[in-house]
C-alpha cells in the first residue's frame, strides 16, 4: 500500500512497454487486431477499433521516448539499487 | 515575483472581457519595485535580471520602459563585486544576454503551451467558490438525499464558475479535503502511538498515487467506450476528490469510536458518496444517450455503475491503513464516560 510517486512511473512506464510490444505483423494481425482490419466504413466506431487505433498511437508516439525512459530507469536503478 | 505580475498584468488586460470571478485582492504595483528593489537583482546575474523587463514592457503598457535590452556594463543599483566582475569581460557579457535571451524564449514557448496540457484559463473557474457554495456542497455530500434538482442551469459548452451553482464540480473542496485527510491521518496514527513525520509524506504518496490511477483508468474507459461527454479531466478530478470529505469523517469516527464508529462511518459515508456521484453524473453522462444508440446508454449505465462502486472501495482501501486493534486513548476515555 505504501505507494510512491516514482512506483506509478515504473508502473507507467512498464504498461507502456507491454503496449510497444506487440508486434504488428506477428501478433496483432493473427487475432484480428491488425490497424488493416478496421478500416473502411467510417460509421462504426465500437470498442475494438477504439482500443485497436489506442494500441497502434502508442506504439507510434511512444517508440523515441520510451527508449529514453527506459534508459533513465534502468541507469537510475542501477546506481540507486 | 515577475512571472506572476506578468500573468496578472496579461489577465488585468483581458479582464473586461471576462466576468469577474473573485476578488483580486493580490494586486501588487505593477514592477514598481523592481529596478529600486537592492535585494531581489542581488539574487540573479544583472544581464539575467534585465531580460525580463522587455517582456514586462510588452505585456503590461503601463509601466516605465526599462533602460533597455543591452547590459549597459555598470548597473545603477549597488551591485555586488561579483556582479561587475562578470561585465568586466565581454565575452561572458555576451554569453550571459544569450542566455537570457533563451529564457525569454523558453518562457514564452512555456506561456503558449501551458494551455494544451492544463487548462489554465478553465482551472480559475474551478476556485472560484464562495462560503455559500462550500457549506452548501460539504452538506450535499454528507446527505444528498434531500436535494431535489441535480442539474447545472448553464450553457454547455461554457464553464460555469461554481459560485452560481451548487452542482457545478469545483476543486477547492477536494484540494482542501486531501491536505485535512493528511493531517487528520497524523493525529489519528498519533492517538495510537506509530505516528512519524515520514509516513505523512507515504501516505500522501499514497493518495496521490490512487488519484492519479483512477482519473487515468476512467477517462481510459471514457475514450475506449467513445463516449462523448462534456466530462474534461479535471471535472473527473474533482468528481474522485470529493471522497477525502467523507474519508476525513471516517478518520476521525475511527479515532472517536473505534472499531464500531469505522464501519458505522463507511457504511454513511460509502452511500451518501454513491448516491451524490450517481444523481450528479446522471445528468452530465445519460442525456447524451438520446443522440446514441440503444446499446450506447447501457454503456453509460455501467460506466455510472463503475464510477459508483469504485468509490466505497477506495474509500476502504485508503482507510484501513488507520484500523488498529489497540483501543486509542480517546476512545478508552469515551468508552469509559
Amino acid at each position: 500500500m505504501a505507494f510512491t510517486l516514482y512506483s506509478l512511473f515504473e508502473a507507467a512506464l512498464l504498461c507502456i512497454n507491454a503496449v510497444a510490444v506487440l508486434n504488428e505483423e506477428r501478433f496483432l494481425s493473427k487475432i484480428g487486431w491488425g490497424a488493416d482490419q478496421n478500416r473502411g466504413f467510417g460509421e462504426e466506431v465500437g470498442v475494438k477499433s477504439q482500443i485497436i487505433d489506442l494500441i497502434r498511437s502508442v506504439r507510434t508516439l511512444m517508440r523515441i521516448p520510451l527508449i529514453f525512459f527506459n534508459a533513465l530507469t534502468i541507469s537510475l536503478l542501477l546506481v540507486l539499487g | 515575483m515577475d512571472p506572476p505580475t506578468a500573468k496578472k498584468s496579461k489577465q488585468r488586460s483581458k479582464r473586461h472581457q471576462q466576468p469577474q470571478l473573485f476578488d483580486d485582492t493580490s494586486m501588487h504595483p505593477p514592477a514598481g519595485t523592481y529596478g529600486q528593489s537592492p535585494g531581489y537583482p542581488q539574487t540573479y546575474p544583472q544581464g539575467y535580471s534585465q531580460g525580463y523587463p522587455p517582456q514586462q514592457a510588452y505585456m503590461a503598457p503601463g509601466t516605465a520602459g526599462y533602460p533597455g535590452y543591452m547590459p549597459t556594463g555598470h548597473p545603477s543599483e549597488p551591485a555586488q563585486h561579483y556582479g561587475e566582475q562578470i561585465f568586466n569581460d565581454p565575452m561572458a557579457a555576451m554569453a550571459v544576454q544569450y542566455g537570457s535571451n533563451l529564457a525569454g524564449h523558453g518562457k514564452e514557448y512555456v506561456a503558449k503551451n501551458i494551455d494544451k496540457y492544463v487548462p489554465v484559463s478553465r482551472l480559475k473557474y474551478y476556485f472560484a467558490v464562495d462560503n455559500g457554495y462550500v457549506g452548501k456542497k460539504l452538506a450535499l455530500l454528507f446527505f444528498p438525499f434531500s436535494h431535489m434538482d441535480w442539474s447545472i442551469k448553464y450553457n454547455q459548452h461554457e464553464p460555469v464558475a461554481p459560485r452560481y451553482e451548487v452542482n457545478a464540480p469545483d476543486l477547492y473542496i477536494p484540494v482542501m479535503a486531501f491536505v485535512t485527510y493528511l493531517l487528520v491521518t497524523g493525529v489519528v496514527l498519533g492517538t495510537q502511538q506509530r505516528f512519524s513525520p515520514e509516513q505523512l509524506g507515504m501516505e500522501a504518496s499514497s493518495l496521490l498515487v490512487w488519484l492519479v490511477i483512477e482519473v487515468a483508468c476512467l477517462m481510459l474507459v471514457l475514450y475506449i467506450m467513445n463516449m462523448k461527454t462534456d466530462l474534461k479531466y479535471l471535472d473527473v478530478l474533482a468528481y474522485c476528490g470529493y471522497k477525502y470529505v467523507g474519508m476525513i469523517a471516517v478518520a476521525i469516527a475511527c479515532m472517536i469510536f473505534n472499531n464500531m464508529g469505522f464501519y458505522v462511518a463507511l457504511g454513511w459515508v460509502s452511500c451518501s458518496i454513491m448516491f451524490f456521484l450517481v444523481r450528479t453524473l446522471k445528468v452530465q453522462i445519460l442525456p447524451e444517450a438520446e443522440a446514441d444508440q440503444l446499446t450506447g446508454s447501457k454503456r453509460r449505465i455501467y460506466l455510472l455503475l463503475l464510477i459508483a462502486i469504485l468509490q466505497p472501495i477506495f474509500i476502504y482501501w485508503l482507510t484501513s491503513g488507520l484500523f488498529s486493534y489497540r483501543p486509542t486513548l480517546i476512545g478508552k476515555m469515551a468508552a469509559s464516560l
